[in-house]
């Protein structure tokens, strides 16, 4: 279940990938207390995927993804609270283009540096971000938030209720088409050379790959998806907080990531779903042990299971094979 | 002859340490050509400077009549120069297929194609598989580099770098740490390269060296100390010396 674009990976949809779509539609009808939950946890999905394509498929390690998810939040947020712009489509759009621009002009400078210096400039803009939206009180509302968010109805029809069944269906909708254009883009010529430039950096370049070009476009697009998910966070709950810009956002993506698995696409699905519907259960019930109990559970996968939940899947299913034959 | 590639008063210094020193080079169309010398002395440092991955203190490269001492590496390649690695430079995770796949879109110029599935440019692929084919690797095609034994991982290495259809090709050590018994499918590669393309192999295996090329350049300390057929070469008293590790005096 290794998601790899290359020039021989075929790039039909399995049968499998529809699994989590059918969930998705089943949960609603289903488990109707939990919507807003289940909101969540497809904008979360979302903010993975984005982070999976620059981390798992380029591999380029950054510490700063909530820059963009945040950038996304205020945008679209800003618009709707100071502009008065109430229009979804409209907000979405303007979140687009803000985190373009910013993945643009802060790809084009910190994507020459590797490694450590790579994460500690993700890790610099992130919080210069976060300085300026805690300063910017007019504009951001600083520490208090950003209230008197509006957003019309979705094309005139769907008004955002007080159950969250609209949120939870534009969430599932535009997940779906995120979903699509990634797993487009990683079986694509483009998305072969990203995983060129993870395996060896020195050699793509060697083979007259324009490396830096691949590496600001796979970020920027990236950017524009996390910013689609903070902007789908706003009008979900339709306030922002400054902690959509923490640190602490940018990290508790990364577990999310690494505990379903990097560079899997669904390694994005898994583990927001099953680190989020955790902390709904435990982190209420036991909250002086959620924090252990996350890194206890990081220190586990880092030292057993490397590629995830999907990874540890992948061997039971090799392991049965075996034995059946 | 032409020369296709061409150094003057060619030198790199790291700190004080001088590791080319004023090499006046040239390579001529076709040919077959060897850089020898002991460890240390310079040789991969001049490969480096040649595609631009070093860039030169002082001196300039002249490639196909052209100075391109301040073009880049991609620039370099674009015009028709390729080299291979001392030390494996593959990509490990993937299939030998699609590492020489890779190579090849390059040159075609597909390779940032966003949309269309990548499976689709059949050619491609085509292309990568006919060349593993000639080098009698397809039965290999699928196998994922690390699980390849180290002997076909340089032929990959050399796949890669032929799929890239230089006119000029650097081969550095193309048969390091391969087992003895294994050198003779590396040189059956090479002796089968197309004539038209000018090759440079460093290389420390003499039996190689000696039946490969027709002019052969020695190395010592970043400086040129002789240059000659191999006849020339093997008659000349100071190579023994150099090979015994004394210093000329
Ligand atoms: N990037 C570098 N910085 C400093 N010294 C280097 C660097 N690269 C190579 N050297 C030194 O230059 C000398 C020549 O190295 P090299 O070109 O690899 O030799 P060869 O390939 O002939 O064995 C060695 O002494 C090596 O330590
Ligand atoms: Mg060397």
């Amino acid at each position: 279940m290794r998601h790899n674009g290359s020039y021989s990976a075929s790039p039909r949809i399995g049968l499998l990938e529809w699994l989590p779509w059918a969930i998705g539609v089943a949960a609603f009808f289903l488990m109707p207390e939990y919507l807003s939950l289940g909101a969540r946890i497809l904008i979360f999905i979302l903010y993975a995927l984005s982070l999976d394509l620059v981390v798992g498929y380029a591999g380029i390690v950054t510490l700063g993804h909530s820059a963009f998810f945040g950038l996304g939040a205020y945008a679209a947020g800003i618009l709707s609270a100071r502009f008065g712009v109430a229009d979804p489509a409209l907000q979405l759009l303007v979140a687009m283009t803000a985190c373009a621009l910013m993945g643009l002009a802060t790809g084009a400078v910190i994507l020459r540096t590797r490694g450590l210096t790579l994460l500690m400039l993700t890790l610099a803009i992130a919080s210069i971000l976060l300085e300026v939206a805690n300063k910017a009180t007019s504009i951001t509302g600083g520490a208090d938030g950003l209230s008197g968010i509006v957003v019309a109805p979705i094309l005139g029809l769907f008004r955002f209720d007080l159950f969250g069944k609209t949120a939870y269906w534009l969430c599932l909708a535009v997940l779906f088409v995120g979903w699509w254009v990634t797993r487009r883009l990683i079986y694509s010529p483009f998305g072969a050379s990203l995983v060129g430039i993870r395996e060896n950096h020195v050699r793509m370049v060697a083979i007259g790959s324009p490396v830096p070009r691949r590496l600001l476009t796979a970020y920027t697009i990236s950017a524009v998806l996390a910013g689609v998910a903070g902007a789908l966070l706003t009008q979900t709950n339709q306030f922002v907080g400054l902690n959509v810009l923490s640190f602490e956002s940018s990290g508790e993506l990364l577990v999310m990531l690494i505990l379903g698995g990097v560079g899997r696409i669904y390694g994005a699905f898994i583990g927001p779903v099953v680190y989020m519907i955790a902390q709904d259960m435990l982190a209420k019930q036991f909250p002086e042990y959620w924090s252990l109990g996350i890194g206890l559970l990081l220190v586990i996968i880092v030292l057993f299971a490397r590629d995830g939940i999907l990874g540890i899947i992948d061997r039971l299913v090799a392991l049965t094979r075996k034995e059946a034959r | 002859m032409t020369a296709v590639l061409q150094t003057r008063g060619l030198c790199k210094r790291f700190g004080a340490l001088t590791v080319a020193d004023n090499i006046d080079f040239t390579l001529e169309a076709g040919a077959r050509h060897a850089l020898i010398g002991p460890n240390g002395a310079g040789k991969t440092t001049f490969v480096n400077l040649l595609t631009g991955r070093l860039s030169p203190s002082a001196g300039t490269v002249v490639l196909g009549g052209e100075d391109v001492t301040r073009l880049s590496q991609q620039e370099r390649i674009r015009r028709g120069l390729g080299r291979t690695f001392q030390i494996n430079s593959l990509f490990r995770g993937l299939s030998v297929v699609d590492n020489v796949s890779l190579a090849v879109a390059e040159r075609r110029g597909v390779s940032g194609r966003l949309f269309r599935p990548a499976s689709q440019l059949s050619e491609v692929r085509d292309e990568a598989m006919e060349l593993l084919r000639s080098l009698g690797m397809a039965d290999d095609a699928q196998v994922v580099i690390a699980n390849l034994a180290y002997g076909k991982q340089r032929l990959v290495e050399i796949a890669i770098t032929l799929a890239m259809k230089p006119r000029v090709l650097l081969l550095d050590e193309p048969a390091a740490g391969v087992p003895s018994l294994e050198t003779h499918r590396i040189l059956d590669v090479l002796d089968a390269l197309p004539a038209e393309i000018g090759i440079l192999i460093i290389e420390h295996d003499m039996d190689l060296v000696f039946r490969f090329a027709k002019r052969i350049t020695i190395l010592v300390n970043g400086a040129t100390l002789l240059e000659g057929t191999p006849e020339e070469i093997a008659a000349d008293p100071r190579v023994r010396e150099v090979y015994l590790g004394e210093r000329h005096e």
